[in-house]
C-alpha cells in the first residue's frame, strides 16, 4: 500500500479510452462498476466536447460477483452495436475485472459472433501500466488488428503515395494542446511540401488504418504516445519514423532535417535548409526573442522544469539553450521511460528528478526556489503557496490548459507560444518583487468618502460570528442588506434571526 | 398531449446503466463537514483519479483525506494488510494527528474480502485513534449514498449518555447558540423550549444551514439536541433509547435504519426540509410527533413564496426531466411542481420507499393539487434509452449529471448539472431561492441568447 494524495498518470483504462474515443466510430465499454465512468465527465468538460462520448459501461454489481459478468457484457456489446453501428467496440477492463479475472477474451469471441462490427478486448493490465503507457499499447493494437484484418482480406493498397507522404502518430482526445499541435504540424508539413497521409487516432476512422503503409515515412511528435504503432509499422512495412519532437527552434529545424534526410533516402530530392533559415530568423519571432534586450535579463534565472518525458524535456531544452535560463532541476513522472529522459537534458540542467510523488517535486521547488516552474497543474499550485510564477506545460491539467484560442506547442508557431508562456511568468514574478521593495502600488493611504463599513447598528456576538461564515466576496452586501433591513424596521441590534429574516425578504 | 388526470405514482426499474459519481466522493464534503476528521480511502489509482479530478482545486488545500493506494502485492496477498494499514494509519497519526480515521472501503476492497471491519478494533487499540469503517463502494452504491455509508458507521460511535462533566457542554448548537452567554441566560433560553423528548437530526449540511434549520425548529420551541454528524467527531450527539430522529435528506435511508434498529431510536418519516413547502412540512411533521402546537407556518411558507414569484414566473408551465444520479430527485421534483413546471420522468439511482413514504405520499398530493400528471419514477436508469425520451419529449429542462450536459445543450436542450444541487445550500426556508436561482439559471441564460439562432450546435446526422 502507498498512501497517496495526487497522482500525475492516471489509471490505464483512462488511456484505453483516450484512444477509443478519438477514432471516430469506435465505442468503448468498460467492464467497471457504477461511477468509474469519470472519463465522460472529463471529456464533456475538459475538451467542452459536443457529442456524447462513446463510453459507457457494463457494470459490475453484487449479481455480477455472484454470477460472473459473462451474460451481461456480451448483452452490452451486441446491443451497443445495434444503437450506433460503431465499426469497432472496444472492451476495456478496469482495476476491478483485473482482480475478477474474467475471461474476458471469451466474452469478446462470443460477442463478435452476433455483433456487425469488430470487437476487440484492450490488452492492458491496470497493475502493471498506467495511463500513457495503455494508450500507446492500445493505439499499437488498434493499428496491428486493422492491418492483419486488410492483409487478411487482400485490400492493403500496395505501394507508396506519388509524392512525400507522412502519417502523424500520437494526436489523441485529452492530449495536453494535441488539438493546436495536430493544426500546426499539419501546416509545417503543407510547407514542406509533404502529404499528410493519415492522421490517427484523433478523427481518424479504422478503415482507413490500412491506407497507413502508403506514406513514405512515420511522424511521432509525443514520445508518451504512438511510439509503439510506429515499431511496428517499421517492422511490418520498413517504413521508417521520426520521434523528435519539433518544439522550441532548434528542435523544429532537427525534426526538419530528420525528414529532409529520410525522405532523400527513400528517392526524393527535397532541401529544406533555406525554410529552416527563413522561418528561424524572420517568420518566428522565437530566434529573435532570444536576441532581445528582454530574453538578456533573464540570463542566469533559475528555473525548475517537472511534467511528462515529451515536454519537460523540450521546454529544458528551450529554457537552457535558446533562452541562457538556468534549469536547476528538470524532471519527469514517466518513470518507466527514465533512461530517455536522463538521456535528453542531461548536458542541459544541474539535476534529474524521476518520481511520481508530488511531494518530491513540491520540496525540491521549496529547496531550490527558483525564480519560474514549468509544471503541471499540481506545480502551479505549489508555485502559489510558495509565490513563485508557474507556466503550465503538462498534464495533469485543468479546464485552462483546453484553451479555445489558437495555442500550438509545437513547429514555429507553438515557439512563439512558448516564448509568451515564458516571458510572462517571469516579468510577473519580477513585477512581484518591485512592487515588494517598493511596498505596494501607492503608499499613500486611500481616502475613502463614499463607502463606509461601519456602521451605527449593534451585531450580536452570534450573529457575527454568523456574519464570519459568509464567504468573504459577498460578505459586505449581506452586512449592507442586513443593516438596511433592520434601519428600515427600527431594529436596534442584529440577532441571526435578524440576519436570516433579511435574507429572505431581500430575497438573496 | 392528453389533458392533465392525476393518477398514481408508477415506478419502473430499467439497466441500471447510468451515469454517476462514485460514493467515494462524500469524503469531499465529509472531511470539511467534520473538522478533526482523517478519510482514508482504501483503492485502487482508479479511485484516486476520480477524486482528484471531480474534487478539483480542493486537492491543493492539503485535504484531510488520501488514498492508501492497493499494489499488486496487495491485492494477491502478499503483503500483509493489517501492516500495510498500520504503517499508513501511524504515518496519518504523526502528520495530522486526527480525533478519527475513517476508512473508506471500496470496489477493490469488496473483491479481494479485506476485513476492514475485523481489522479496524484492532488496529483502533493498538494505536489510540478511533477507526470507522463505512463501504463507500461503486459495487452497491451511488454517489450520495456514500454519505449514508459514513453516517450509518458513525451512528454507532456515538454515545448513550452524556459524560458527567462535559453534559452542558456536549452540544455544539446549544454551545453555537447559548455562545457567550451565563449559565442563568442559559436556564431563561431553556424555558424558550417545550417539553419533548430529546431530537437528534442526522445528514451531513453547512453549518449555516445547520443553524438555520435549529432556528426555524427553535420558533416552535423545539430543541434540536444534536446533529449526526457534528462539526467535529468528539462532539457526536447522546443518542438515547427511546429518543426520536428525523433525516434532512432524502439518501439517508441506512443511516435511519440503524438509527432504529441498533440505536432503539424513533424516526420522524417526514418530507424533506427542501422547498418552502417540504420546510413547513418537516417542521410540521416533527411538531405533530413531538407534541406541539406548530405556530405561524402557514404565513411564514407564504411569505417565502412571494419572494419566489419572479423565479416562479420563468418556469411556470414549462417540464423538467430527472436523469437521476444523486437521490434528492424526488425531492426536488415535488418542490419544482409546486411551483408551476410538469415533470414526465424522475430518473432515480435508489428508491427507498419506506424512508421516502412521506415524501412520496407529499409528491403524490402536491401533483394532484396542481393538477398535473404524476410523473414516472424509474429506478436504476438506463442513461441511453433516457436520451431517447428526452428527445422525443423536448422538455424545456433536464436535470442531468455533467457527462451529458454539454452534448444536450450542443442539441439544443436547456441542461442543468445535477451535482449542484448537492453542493449549493438548498435546505430551508431561506435557501428555497437558491434552489430556483439553480433551476432558472439556464433558463436565464439562454433567454437573453435566444435571438441570435444558435440553438442547435451539431450537424443534424449527428443527433443522438
Amino acid at each position: 500500500m502507498k498512501l497517496a494524495y495526487w497522482m500525475y498518470a492516471g489509471p490505464a483504462h483512462i488511456g484505453t479510452l483516450r484512444i477509443a474515443s478519438s477514432f471516430k466510430n469506435v465505442h468503448a465499454i468498460m467492464h467497471a462498476p457504477l461511477g468509474d465512468d469519470y472519463f465522460n465527465v472529463m471529456r464533456s468538460m475538459l475538451e467542452r466536447e459536443r457529442d456524447f462520448t462513446p463510453v459507457t459501461a457494463s457494470i459490475v454489481d453484487r449479481n455480477v460477483l455472484a454470477r460472473g459478468s459473462q451474460e451481461k457484457v456480451v448483452d452490452n456489446i451486441v446491443r451497443k452495436d445495434k444503437e450506433e453501428r460503431p465499426d469497432l467496440i472496444v472492451l476495456t477492463p478496469t482495476c476491478t475485472s483485473s482482480i475478477l479475472q474474467e475471461d474476458l477474451e471469451n466474452f469478446v469471441e462470443r460477442a463478435s459472433l452476433d455483433a456487425k462490427g469488430d470487437v476487440m478486448l484492450a490488452d492492458v493490465n491496470h497493475y502493471r501500466v498506467n495511463e500513457l503507457q495503455a494508450a500507446d499499447r492500445t493505439l499499437n493494437q488498434i493499428v496491428e488488428f486493422y492491418i492483419k484484418k486488410a492483409r487478411k482480406k487482400g485490400e492493403l493498397p500496395e505501394g507508396k503515395t506519388e509524392k512525400p507522404s507522412v502519417n502523424i502518430i500520437g494526436i489523441s482526445t485529452l492530449g495536453f494542446h494535441n488539438q493546436h499541435d495536430c493544426k500546426e504540424l499539419k501546416r509545417l508539413m503543407g510547407d514542406l511540401g509533404i502529404e499528410v497521409n493519415e492522421v490517427i487516432p484523433e478523427g481518424a476512422s479504422v478503415h482507413n488504418l490500412k491506407n497507413l503503409p502508403r506514406a513514405w515515412f512515420n511522424l511521432v511528435p509525443y514520445r508518451e504516445l504512438g511510439l509503439g504503432a510506429a515499431r511496428y509499422l517499421e517492422s511490418e512495412f520498413e517504413m521508417p519514423y521520426i520521434d523528435i519532437t519539433p518544439m522550441g527552434v532548434v528542435e523544429t529545424a532537427r525534426c526538419i532535417r530528420k525528414i529532409q534526410q529520410t525522405i532523400n533516402a527513400l528517392g526524393g530530392n527535397v532541401d529544406y535548409e533555406e525554410f529552416i533559415d527563413n522561418q528561424t530568423r524572420f517568420v518566428s519571432q522565437a530566434a529573435w526573442f532570444s536576441r532581445s534586450i528582454d530574453c538578456q535579463n533573464l540570463t542566469g534565472k533559475k528555473v525548475v522544469v517537472f511534467g511528462d518525458n515529451t515536454h519537460a524535456a523540450a521546454i529544458t531544452k528551450v529554457l537552457a539553450r535558446e533562452m541562457g535560463i538556468h534549469v536547476v532541476l528538470a524532471g519527469t513522472y514517466c518513470k518507466y521511460d527514465a533512461d530517455w529522459f536522463r538521456e535528453q537534458v542531461g548536458e542541459w540542467c544541474d539535476e534529474i528528478l524521476i518520481s511520481d510523488d508530488n511531494g518530491a517535486i513540491g520540496d525540491a521547488i521549496a529547496r531550490i526556489e527558483p525564480s519560474a516552474i514549468f509544471g503541471t497543474q499540481m506545480e502551479r499550485h505549489v508555485g502559489k503557496r510558495l509565490d513563485i510564477p508557474c507556466g503550465v506545460i503538462a498534464a495533469p491539467i485543468h479546464i485552462q490548459n483546453f484553451p479555445v484560442g489558437y495555442r500550438p506547442y509545437m513547429g514555429y508557431e507553438g515557439a512563439n507560444q512558448l516564448v509568451d508562456l515564458i516571458y510572462n511568468s517571469f516579468t510577473l514574478g519580477m513585477e512581484d518583487h518591485l512592487l515588494e521593495i517598493f511596498g505596494g502600488h501607492d503608499t499613500k493611504e486611500a481616502i475613502h468618502k463614499g463607502i463606509s463599513a461601519d456602521s451605527d447598528l449593534n451585531w450580536t456576538k452570534e450573529a457575527r460570528a454568523e456574519l464570519n461564515k459568509v464567504p468573504g466576496f459577498v460578505r459586505g452586501k449581506v452586512k449592507r442588506n442586513t443593516e438596511k433591513f433592520a434601519r428600515d424596521r427600527n431594529i436596534a441590534e442584529i440577532s441571526i434571526e435578524v440576519m436570516y429574516a433579511a435574507k429572505e425578504a431581500v430575497g438573496a | 398531449m392528453t389533458v392533465a388526470q392525476p393518477e398514481a405514482l408508477s415506478f419502473e426499474c430499467e439497466t441500471g446503466n447510468y451515469h454517476t459519481f462514485c460514493p467515494i466522493s462524500c469524503v469531499s464534503w465529509l472531511y470539511q463537514k467534520i473538522e478533526d476528521s482523517f478519510f482514508l480511502v482504501i483503492g485502487t489509482k482508479t479511485c484516486g483519479y476520480f477524486l482528484q479530478n471531480a474534487m478539483g482545486v480542493m486537492i491543493f488545500a492539503e485535504p484531510r483525506y488520501a488514498m492508501a493506494e492497493l499494489e499488486e502485492g496487495d491485492i494477491s496477498a502478499q503483503l500483509n494488510d493489517y501492516e500495510e494499514l498500520k504503517r499508513l494509519c501511524l504515518q496519518i497519526k504523526h502528520d495530522r494527528n486526527p480525533s478519527v480515521i475513517v476508512w473508506i472501503g471500496t470496489c477493490t476492497t469488496e473483491i479481494i474480502k479485506m476485513d476492514m471491519e475485523g481489522l479496524a478494533p484492532k488496529l483502533e487499540a493498538e494505536i489510540g485513534i478511533p477507526i470507522v469503517v463505512a463501504r463507500a463502494n461503486g459495487l452497491d452504491y451511488a454517489f450520495t449514498q456514500g454519505e449514508d455509508t459514513v453516517l450509518a458507521a458513525m451512528a454507532a460511535r456515538c454515545p448513550k449518555e452524556a459524560p458527567e462533566a462535559e453534559k452542558e457542554e456536549r452540544n455544539a448548537i446549544q454551545k453555537l447558540l447559548s455562545f457567550g452567554k451565563t449559565k442563568e441566560q442559559v436556564d431563561v433560553e431553556e424555558s424558550q423550549y417545550a417539553d419533548h423528548p430529546p431530537l437528534v437530526l442526522f445528514g451531513s449540511l453547512p453549518d449555516p444551514v445547520v443553524t438555520q434549520l435549529s432556528l426555524e425548529l427553535k420558533k416552535q420551541g423545539i430543541k434540536v439536541s444534536g446533529w449526526l454528524p457534528a462539526k467535529r467527531y468528539t462532539e457526536l450527539p447522546v443518542l438515547k433509547e427511546g429518543g426520536y430522529v428525523a433525516g434532512v435528506n432524502p439518501f439517508l435511508s441506512r443511516t435511519a435504519t440503524t438509527l432504529m434498529r441498533r440505536r432503539k431510536c424513533k424516526l420522524i418519516g417526514a418530507p424533506f426540509p427542501i422547498g418552502p413547502d417540504g420546510t413547513r412540512a418537516w417542521v410540521e411533521k416533527i411538531c405533530s410527533v413531538l407534541g406541539v402546537e406548530p405556530k405561524g407556518m402557514e404565513e411564514r411558507e407564504a411569505q417565502i413564496w412571494a419572494n419566489l414569484q419572479d423565479y416562479i414566473e420563468l418556469i411556470k408551465g414549462k417540464s423538467v426531466f430527472f436523469m437521476g444520479d444523486n437521490l434528492l430527485e424526488i425531492s426536488l421534483a415535488r418542490f419544482l411542481i409546486r411551483c408551476g413546471m410538469t415533470c414526465p420522468e424522475i430518473g432515480i439511482p435508489y428508491m427507498d420507499k419506506r424512508y421516502q413514504k412521506a415524501e412520496l405520499d407529499f409528491l403524490e398530493q402536491t401533483c394532484q393539487e396542481m393538477g398535473v400528471p404524476a410523473p414516472k419514477i424509474i429506478e436504476k436508469p438506463d442513461n441511453y434509452n433516457q436520451i431517447q425520451r428526452i428527445h422525443k419529449l423536448q422538455p424545456d429542462l433536464v436535470i442531468t449529471g455533467m457527462a451529458h450536459a454539454n452534448p444536450l445543450e450542443a442539441r439544443g436542450i436547456n441542461t442543468k448539472w445535477s451535482v449542484e444541487f448537492t453542493f449549493a445550500q438548498i435546505h430551508g426556508f431561506s435557501n428555497a431561492r437558491d434552489i430556483l436561482e439553480l433551476v432558472t439559471r439556464p433558463l436565464r441564460r439562454n433567454n437573453s441568447l435566444k435571438d441570435l439562432g444558435w440553438d442547435k450546435l451539431v450537424k443534424e446526422e449527428a443527433l443522438v
